[in-house]
């Protein structure tokens, strides 16, 4: 089976011009993930793990190595697609869950979740009732649904994020610390949604500052340490 | 050092806006020199830099209010073909009428400030060449409504509005037609925050729902944050550097660009 994602040699550093100096984040990482796969990163602070998913996203541009993703068009290196494909996987393909709201000023919780879907597509009423149902799975009282969240206390925000994040199925999620700081009944609510789009086939890449959290759903851990190495096949998880 | 990109593999729709090779000069003056940027249809492109690094020079070609020295534009609609820097006058007014929107800083640059504000929008259906009266005020309505306008000022003259009022009527003239592109130069510069929350909120609306092309000028690195699809950096007159929008905010490459996005608040 052609693995979902397949990373080779990937290199990233970031140059600051006005120290006039460079450093690196991670060099020659190599791995591969298959659908419905849960790949956890680990790794001291400063390994690069958050570095790593945000240059998979594209956010960060990486220096060398490819990362070919099979999408629905067929195989292309995200390494160096253009940022019109990137912005069209984006939307249909490739996920990324963080733990901050990107709220905007005068629009409603349930409108941002049900974005995601309207930009697939999805007519407005039936966006909004999914909208709805995500917001309800993940805790957020009813009243503040049609509220503006910029002015939610900051459990709440990423509630709505997660609701946002997670409200259509992708072929491949990043996951940057989804769970820091969430109660347990989100928390609960969104082991559940990974623990289903992974039986769905969704290809996972994780950073857990607690990773207990989603225990039963790593299958592999690779640690980012430099000097280590890469890979290790999932005993148990001892991270 | 980072890779070279590929040509689009995945998306095969062609780009709407096409600007190539454009330079031109003032005097000893380089307003802007070999610049290019291309837009895809739905797409929304920002383009930032400090006063004089050509964005506005820039967007008004794409007006087609200025021609340049050099250089070629073109835009992937079915009856419009060639270079649109070569259209004779006519051809341009009628063009810019019936395809292009443009939303100015300056309210004064886009409106009749003593007409009504109905009468702002109605006008750019006339130059398209609507007579019937009961259909101008209706489709002047709708464009008001669409750019939320308050309706029971449809007859009130643009002078008599507020900044943000003023900035939906120059919307809503901008969008009356269905233009294939809505140029945008500094929209909310000058407005109060919460006015420009709410007009910001207008244009992501109408950016989700009507999937109409943009692009957008301004200072205001928060502005593109939010609207903009993929952002051009400028700099006296050349483009520095172009990206995703998270890119660019996120991972920087050009020393100017650091500079830039370092100083926002």
């Amino acid at each position: 089976m052609t693995p979902v994602l397949d990373i080779r040699g990937l290199t990233k550093g970031f140059t600051m011009h006005h120290l006039g100096q460079g450093f690196a984040a991670f060099d020659n990482i190599s791995f591969t993930v298959n659908a419905g796969e849960f790949v956890l990163l680990k790794g001291a602070n400063g390994a690069g793990k958050s570095t790593l998913l945000r240059t998979l996203y594209r956010s960060y541009l990486p220096q060398a190595g490819a990362v070919l993703f099979q999408s629905a068009h067929g195989q292309i290196d995200l390494a160096r697609a253009a940022d019109i494909d990137i912005t069209h996987l984006r939307q249909t393909e490739i996920g990324f869950v963080t733990q901050f709201l990107v709220a905007r000023p005068r629009v409603s919780a349930e409108v941002l979740v049900a974005e995601p879907l309207r930009l697939a597509g999805v007519a407005q009423d039936e966006a909004l009732k999914t909208a709805r149902h995500w917001l309800q799975t993940f805790g957020v009282k009813e009243n503040l649904w049609p509220a503006y969240p910029t002015t939610f206390s900051g459990g709440e925000q990423q509630k709505v994020n997660l609701a946002r994040a997670l409200i259509r199925p992708h072929k491949l999620l990043l996951l940057d610390e989804p769970t820091a700081s969430l109660d347990a009944t989100a928390r609960a609510a969104l082991v559940q949604r990974l623990s289903d789009l992974k039986a769905q086939g969704t290809a996972m890449i994780g950073v857990f500052h607690h990773p207990d959290d989603v225990e039963h759903l790593i299958d592999r851990v690779i640690d980012l340490t430099p000097d280590i190495p890469l890979q290790e096949e999932r005993q148990d998880v001892a991270v | 050092m980072t890779l070279t990109l590929d040509p689009p593999r995945i998306v095969k729709t062609a780009p709407l806006v096409q600007v190539r090779g454009v330079s031109k000069s003032y005097g000893r003056v380089v307003a802007l020199r070999d610049v290019a940027a291309t837009v895809y249809p739905g797409e929304v492109l920002g383009i930032v830099g400090e006063s004089g690094s050509g964005k506005s020079t820039l967007l008004r070609m794409m007006n087609l209010e200025e021609t340049p020295d050099t250089g070629s534009y073109t835009l992937d609609l079915p009856d419009v073909d060639g270079n649109l820097f070569a259209l004779d006058r006519f051809a341009r007014r009628m063009l810019c009428a019936t395809r292009i929107g443009i939303v100015y800083q300056n309210p004064h640059l886009g409106l009749l400030m003593k007409h009504s504000s109905s009468g702002n929008v109605a006008e750019r259906l006339l130059v398209a060449g609507e007579r019937r009266f009961a259909v101008l005020r209706e489709k002047a309505k709708d464009a008001l409504a669409a750019s939320e306008f308050p309706l029971e000022r449809l007859d009130a003259p643009p002078i008599e509005l507020s900044g943000g009022m003023q900035q939906r009527v120059q919307l809503a003239k901008a969008i009356a037609l269905e233009p294939a592109l809505l140029l945008l130069d500094e929209p909310t510069t000058g407005l109060d925050v919460s006015v420009q929350a709410l007009v910001l909120d207008t244009l992501k609306r109408l950016q989700r729902d009507r999937r109409i092309t943009m692009v957008i000028v301004s200072h205001d690195l928060g502005v593109i944050r939010t609207l903009a699809d993929r952002v051009m950096v400028m700099r006296r007159g050349e483009v520095v550097e172009a990206g995703l929008a998270d890119q660019i905010f996120q991972d920087p490459q050009h020393a100017y660009t650091q500079q830039l996005v370092h100083a926002k608040l």
